[in-house]
């Protein structure tokens, strides 16, 4: 892969930090008066989700890293791994970890299309579209005529996540969740 | 596809730049200080290791040659006060490569002025006047700070004692710096920026005094009273953490200048950077005699962001180079 200097540093460019591949958030160009000019540099460490601060001489460089990030509809787990195909035509399957799913596993459904990010052709992170409809598959019994009144209460959806509902809401309904901040948007 | 083509900053906002304008000529002209253009194009270029040269080639009566663009109009001024301008100040639009961000773009606007016969402390007071007249509201008091007291508080440690280790330790936790080899001037320059520029002319205006002798460019040196220490006869004025203006009580001795350029191009071989040509004509200049005086440089995009209540230099410019 090629070198990044500080000053091709710029929001989205994926280069290598502490042997992790890092996504850039924000760089910012900072110097004083005479004498040596820094970049202070954001970056998000895609293999475990953190955001790293870092400073670095301006003009210092980073590898690049071979990051890419696919569309992949999911397809099934056999327990070890979740299995994910391309959605170009080409019907490639790649295999996830566990680790690599993180918090995704709680929002998985067959035939949704996710977000795969490969590094040197390995899955290191997979993200959910931001929103998804899944079936309500356990949740008290709701209560007639409470549709405009506050109040809530957990319900478990297909995919394993529980989310506040609304009292209304029945078991076998279908729900569109935000997967951003896990939370009930509407019926669906 | 639609083409940003409008300005970085408001017309409103422009207007008010023009009319800031004309009050720092009216400054320079009670005063007695006269305005001079000189060229952005020069045979010479700045060594500084920190600051990166722009360069093109054009057809000049000499031929076809390379010529630099100003970092500062430094080197012209100073050749204007060994031919005996007497006081001269100059916007000039300046260049520096590398330079973007918020507080930075590729081009500026310098303000500078030099002051035959007149201190540090003279210049600093006249820096400060022209600050406040350019502020819509009384910043509040200037206070005077040693570089090496601003550590001290902030860091509770001495920049020209600290033991190097210890120090890049310091610049690590501050920056997540990769430190291993940095060195001490890069260790306090990183901490100056993060740490303590940002506390600086929060409550009034800061005048940063007695820096390391290593960071004195085309400053005297004197010795610390404290210690006999070698610090440079120069200031840095702050507001809202914000680096305003560099003033020096200027080298005239043209055989240090030469060994400092020199020295620079030692320190730029070593980092992998280009060799810049020294100015001879700025030595010439020296050696034939400059008035001993001092001069200060001041950003005055800086300055109109805060006087407009601003956040960044491109809301107070035409056209910011992104757009440009």
């Amino acid at each position: 892969m090629a070198n990044y200097s500080t000053n091709e540093f710029k929001g989205g460019l994926k280069v290598m930090l502490d042997g992790d591949p890092c996504a850039i958030l924000e760089n910012d160009y900072v110097k004083p008066g005479k004498g040596q000019a820094f970049n202070r540099v954001k970056l998000r460490n895609l293999m475990t989700g953190r955001v790293w601060e870092r400073t670095f001489k301006s003009g210092e460089s980073l590898e690049g890293a071979d990051v890419l990030e696919l569309d992949m509809e999911y397809l099934y787990t056999d327990g070890d791994m979740w299995h994910f195909m391309k959605t170009d035509g080409s019907f490639e399957q790649y295999a996830v970890e566990k680790k690599a799913l993180g918090e995704t596993d709680k929002w998985l459904k067959e035939q949704v299309v996710y977000t795969v990010t490969l590094w040197n052709d390995n899955a290191i992170a997979v993200t959910p579209p931001n929103f998804i409809e899944l079936e309500v598959t356990e949740t008290d019994p709701g209560l007639k005529g409470d549709t405009a009144q506050g109040g809530s209460k957990p319900a478990t959806l297909s995919s394993g996540a529980v989310v506040r509902v609304p009292l209304f809401i029945n078991q076998g309904e279908v729900l569109k969740v935000d997967t951003r901040t896990g939370e009930y948007v509407s019926r669906a | 596809m639609t083409v940003d083509w409008r300005p970085t900053a408001e017309i409103a906002t422009l207007r008010e730049r023009a009319r800031l304008m004309a009050e720092v000529r009216a400054f320079f002209a009670e005063r007695g200080v006269w305005e001079v253009e000189t060229p952005v194009l020069g045979h010479g270029g700045s060594t500084d290791v920190h600051l990166a040269s722009l360069s093109c080639e054009a057809v000049t009566p000499a031929g076809r040659e390379r010529l630099w663009l100003q970092t500062s109009p430094e080197f012209h001024m100073k050749r204007l006060l060994a031919a005996g301008s007497g006081p001269i100040f100059q916007i000039a639009r300046s260049f520096r490569d590398g330079e973007v961000g918020g507080r930075h773009n590729l081009e500026f606007s310098m303000l500078e002025w030099y002051r035959p016969g007149l201190d540090l402390e003279g210049l600093i007071a006249e820096t400060e006047a022209l600050i406040r007249r350019a502020l819509p509201e009384d910043p509040g008091p200037l206070r005077r700070r040693r570089y090496r007291e601003l550590f001290r508080e902030h860091l509770g440690l001495d920049p020209f004692r600290e033991p190097l280790d210890a120090l890049r330790r310091r610049a690590a936790e501050a920056g997540g710096l990769d430190i291993a080899e940095a060195s001490r001037d890069d260790c306090l320059d990183l901490l100056i920026s993060l740490t303590i520029e940002p506390q600086l002319g929060r409550e009034g205006i800061d005048v940063v005094v007695d820096y390391p002798a290593g960071q004195a460019a085309l400053a005297r040196r004197h010795r610390d009273p404290e210690d006999g220490e070698w610090v440079a006869s120069r200031f840095e004025v702050y507001r809202h953490g914000l680096e305003l203006a560099n003033g020096y009580d200027e080298l005239t001795d043209a055989a240090e200048q030469r060994a400092r350029f020199e020295e620079d191009n030692v320190a730029r071989r070593a980092a992998g950077l280009p060799e810049v040509d020294v100015d001879e004509r700025l030595l010439a200049a020296l050696e034939a005699g400059m008035p001993a005086g001092s001069g200060v440089a001041l950003g005055l995009d800086r300055l109109f962001q805060l006087a407009l209540g601003h956040d960044s230099v491109a809301e107070v410019m035409a056209f910011a180079t992104p757009r440009a």
